[in-house]
């Protein structure tokens, strides 16, 4: 014991924390899943490349389904693809991050918070930072990984890049339409990429330019969201049982 | 660059655990990262060296186990190591990873007062 403020001597301990790093984001991301499905609100996490067709594709979605769409498009700077989105119809409001080259559940979070436009829908498409490495690890509280890939990035990008692609739902292979000038790449080859790295394969080939496959694609978003808003119902059947007995 | 994001949160977390045990400081931070966990260790190395100038870990070494991936079959429980297509190979069935992603903070050394 020291004689001068009576402090002791340092011991060393060996603590066990055991806890993830992605704890708080994980936690908050659960925060954020609670609420969509009280919303009966299905939310995606739209990632990919830069340039691969984001925002694109949800423009020719809004084309072809009555379903309502809202978006949180990222950027690090500029709201180029919100003002896109709005025009075409969809109820926008744009992630600036900054240096952030992904988005996280906090900002989530708070772009969502008071936004009534964004709630006021059947699908909210949250569409990342465009990277294929960094928004991977991060949990948002969506319901589905949408990956976007462009048959111009080349048949090896899930081979590259396998943590984003083993998590991904389904991959939309944008710009087919593009396919006959692309010497050496043929879509077989990208399967089986994919089948490399998503345990369960799920394409869709599809191009915004003329159309062909988006109404696969809506058959998907459409199918998932049927499911969402039964549950949600169901649900809220649940509740109101609970708080009316007999 | 989310492995800056990753060290910021680390130092965080082990805040936490100094304040909430009243350590005086620490010696030690031990992780487990898999090989498929979306991190690249030395770029968290790097970062968590750039950010911890001044903080409770200035004089914490940062251990870091590597955990490699393990892929197993949900029908007959066999593992893989696939260099192909994710199914099994008996079963056809989809594969899932059982280790190897995870990003864990998993033991502190810490100085407490000797009482």
């Amino acid at each position: 014991m020291c004689e001068t403020c009576g402090c002791g001597d340092t011991a060393v301990v060996d603590v066990e924390v055991q806890e993830s790093l992605l704890a708080e984001n994980d936690h908050l991301a659960g925060h954020n899943r609670e609420h969509f499905r009280e919303a009966g609100l299905l939310a995606l996490n739209l990632m990919g490349s830069p340039g691969s067709g984001k925002t694109t594709v949800l423009e020719a979605t809004r084309a072809r389904t009555d379903l309502r769409l809202s978006a949180l498009s990222a950027d690090l700077a500029t709201d180029r693809d919100a003002a896109r989105l709005q025009a075409a119809g969809i109820a926008a409001r744009s992630i600036t991050t900054g240096s952030a080259c992904h988005l996280d559940a906090r900002m989530v979070h708070e772009a969502l918070h008071h936004w009534d436009a964004g709630w006021d829908a059947d699908v909210l498409c949250i569409e990342n930072v465009g990277n294929l490495v960094c928004p991977a690890i991060y949990d948002l509280g969506q319901d589905a990984n949408v990956i976007v890939l462009s048959v111009t990035e080349g048949p090896d990008k899930p081979l590259k890049y396998p943590v984003m692609f083993r998590k991904a739902d389904l991959v939309l292979l944008t710009k087919i339409d593009l396919l006959p000038y692309l010497r050496g790449m043929d879509v077989e080859d990208i399967r089986a990429a994919l089948e490399r790295t998503m345990p369960e394969v799920r394409m869709i080939p599809l191009s915004a330019e003329t159309g062909e496959g988006v109404a696969d694609w809506v058959g998907w978003l459409e199918g998932r969201r049927n499911a969402v808003a039964s549950r949600a119902t169901a649900a809220a059947a649940d509740r109101d049982i609970m708080v009316q007995p007999g | 660059m989310h492995e800056l994001s990753l060290a910021q949160g680390l130092l965080s977390t082990i805040d936490a655990q100094v304040r909430a045990r009243r350590a005086r400081g620490v010696r030690r931070v031990r992780l487990r990262v898999g090989d498929a966990a979306g991190v690249e260790v030395e770029l968290l190395t790097h970062w968590y060296d750039v950010i911890r100038a001044g903080t409770v870990c200035a004089g914490a070494a940062l251990e870091v186990e590597r955990v490699p991936e393990r892929w197993a079959c949900p029908a007959c429980g066999a593992e893989h190591r696939p260099t192909g297509p994710l199914r099994c190979t008996r079963c056809g069935v989809p594969l899932r990873l059982v280790a190897g992603d995870e990003l864990v903070l998993d033991r502190l050394e810490l100085e407490v007062d000797d009482v």
